[in-house]
């Protein structure tokens, strides 16, 4: 461990103004479920300027940096952000975390980074969608092909996200510009602590995006906004683009009177505040705007919400464990108790990781945890048509004895 | 095929290609090439699995990450799996790890699955025979040389 590097990321992150309240802890869901873990000694470890020996260190891969220590924290320590450092000061060492799918994602990403294939980004793209090659509104659809091809057995079809965003463009006459050059943002590898494949990602992306003259990128995905938005810009300096989440994009649209939505049945919904995009964006607003605009829409808040939002248990596809399970259970069971339609999530991640949780066999009896999942976007686009519907509970047990039987 | 990559075809250029082989099957098949004196091209290293099912689409893309030119996955003829199922597991991953390498550049036609018994050395040979002109007709990797650092 190289000290100084630790030293400077302690006055980075603010971590000398830690008083050693403890409030980070209490909050910490991680804590909660391992008592073991306690963000706040992770602070005052590296305060103290203990030597950790990071090959055994687990404590720093096993944060889900869901931000909910650095909201508490009344002295404003930059927790997540000093576990991102650590975790980069980890790798150097040769250490590594433990990454879902074996770390296939990762390969991918690392791939990306590396090379500069021809790929096949946009077979997504249906009858009737506008898209354009140069313009002023950039779509940036990351990874959602090829989630689709990782998880093809789950049939999420999350590309259907990138779809409904280039048709609620359409209809307010914006035809946004897709390309099939974009690369990953490398947010799982920036928590990972792969800096290094970051910046190559990066300095990719930000050139396709310039050369595309957009004025403005909107994305689906909340990891994707807030690698731009708060890591990208931290290296490069401010971007003459501006940067929104489709939630923004969308109640900006109906604040200009853009948007009108036609008559739909009746749902009631519930709203899942994805880390990235409330406690790390601060874009708890624009997503509830929205969906108090559409007229048969009701929303029935989660018991915690907004800044207090559990998160969905797995960050950057790495350390899924039996905590990130305990928490997915107690999310999708304060869902159903809303006694919501759907659980909605603006974030394409969490969807992968809530579904996965609700699949097969459940700690919980079923019964508690059987909402469906929605994606915001879809949501909103199928409203716009007048469309809505509430989708089936995958019955998930019917679907693998249809299996079995075949 | 993702043909607008392909690079031009090199010189002498020798492939390398990784395969995995299940223990109950093709590495026996393998095994039955040898004792035979069948001859196959020394470009494919061998690695034992105790199942094709084992096979974890990580262990391709990091092969492939690394500079592998083709890497070859064998199994157990489907119903033949000595954990009932592991190769039918590895077809379903294998399906979903193609469609990604065709969607990220790297071609699925530079990995493939087959299914050996223990009994055929001569197909255990052959396959290898072909699989290793395939690969030299594609050419090297387009990854080759681009060291990623990821571990
Ligand atoms: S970021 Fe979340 S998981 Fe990590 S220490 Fe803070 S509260 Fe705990
Ligand atoms: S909440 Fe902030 S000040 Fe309090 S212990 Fe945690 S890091 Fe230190
Ligand atoms: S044991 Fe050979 S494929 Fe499973």
């Amino acid at each position: 461990m190289d000290k100084e590097n630790v030293k400077r990321l302690i006055s980075d992150m603010g971590a000398h103004d830690c008083v050693e309240c403890g409030k980070c802890t209490t909050v910490c869901p991680v804590t909660r479920f391992n008592p073991e873990f306690a963000p706040r000694l992770v602070v005052v470890k590296a305060l103290a300027g203990e030597d950790m020996d990071l090959s055994k260190d687990s404590d720093i891969w096993v944060c889900n940096t869901c931000e909910m220590c650095n909201n508490m924290c009344p002295y404003e320590v930059d927790y997540s952000g000093f576990i991102r450092g650590m975790r980069g000061e980890a790798r150097r060492e040769g250490h590594e975390p433990d990454c879902t799918q074996g770390g296939l994602l990762h390969a991918m990403m690392r791939i990306m980074a590396n090379s500069d294939l021809p790929q096949k980004r946009l077979d997504w793209i249906a009858d009737g969608l506008k898209v354009a090659e140069k313009g002023d509104v950039f779509l940036f659809v990351g990874c959602l092909p090829q989630m689709d091809a990782i998880f093809e057995d789950r049939n999420l079809n999350l590309v259907e996200t990138a779809r409904s965003a280039v048709r609620i463009m359409n209809h307010i006459g914006i035809e946004p510009v897709v390309s099939p050059k974009e690369k990953c943002c490398g947010h799982d590898l920036n928590w990972a602590g792969d800096e290094k494949n970051l910046i190559k990602l990066m300095n990719h992306n930000v050139q396709v995006i310039k050369d595309s003259g957009a004025k403005t990128v909107v994305f689906t995905c909340p990891e994707c906004l807030r690698t731009f938005d708060l890591d990208y810009q931290d290296f490069l300096g401010d971007f003459e683009f501006e940067m929104v989440h489709i939630s923004e994009f969308i109640a900006r649209a109906i604040e200009e009177g853009k948007l009108k939505f036609p008559e739909n049945i009746s749902i009631s919904t519930t709203f899942h505040d994805s880390c990235r995009l409330g406690r790390h964006l601060g874009l708890y607003d624009e997503p509830r705007r929205v969906l108090a605009e559409i007229p048969s829409v009701e929303l029935v808040e989660l018991e915690k919400n907004r800044e207090a939002a559990t998160c969905c248990g797995v960050s950057g596809f790495m350390s899924c464990n039996s905590i990130s399970k305990v928490m997915q259970m107690e999310k999708m069971q304060d869902a159903k108790r809303t006694g919501a339609d759907v659980l909605v999530t603006p974030c394409p991640k969490c969807r992968i990781h809530l579904d996965c949780s609700t699949r097969d066999e459940t700690p919980v009896d079923k019964g508690l945890v059987d909402i469906p999942i929605m994606d915001f976007t879809v949501l909103v686009d199928l409203a716009l048509r007048g469309e809505l519907q509430i989708p089936d509970v995958q019955d998930k047990e019917a679907e693998k004895e249809a299996e079995k039987t075949e | 095929m993702t043909e607008a990559m392909a690079p031009a075809k090199e010189e002498g250029f020798q492939p390398s290609i990784l395969a995995f082989c299940c223990n109950w099957c093709s590495y026996a098949g393998a095994d039955l090439a040898g004792v035979s004196r069948l001859q196959y091209p020394v470009n494919v290293k061998v690695l034992r699995v105790m199942c094709s099912g084992r096979v974890d689409p990580y262990f391709v893309m990091r092969a492939l990450e690394l500079g592998a030119d083709g890497v070859l996955i064998t199994g157990c003829e489907i119903g033949d799996c000595h954990y009932i199922s592991g190769n039918v597991k590895a077809k379903e991953r294998f399906e979903r790890l193609s469609k990604l390498l065709d969607q990220i550049g790297i071609g699925s036609e530079r990995i493939r699955l087959e299914w050996i018994s223990a009994s055929d050395g001569i197909k255990f040979a052959e396959l290898m025979e072909e699989f290793t002109e395939h690969i030299t007709n594609l050419g090297p990797s387009p990854l080759k040389g681009s060291a990623t650092g990821g571990v």
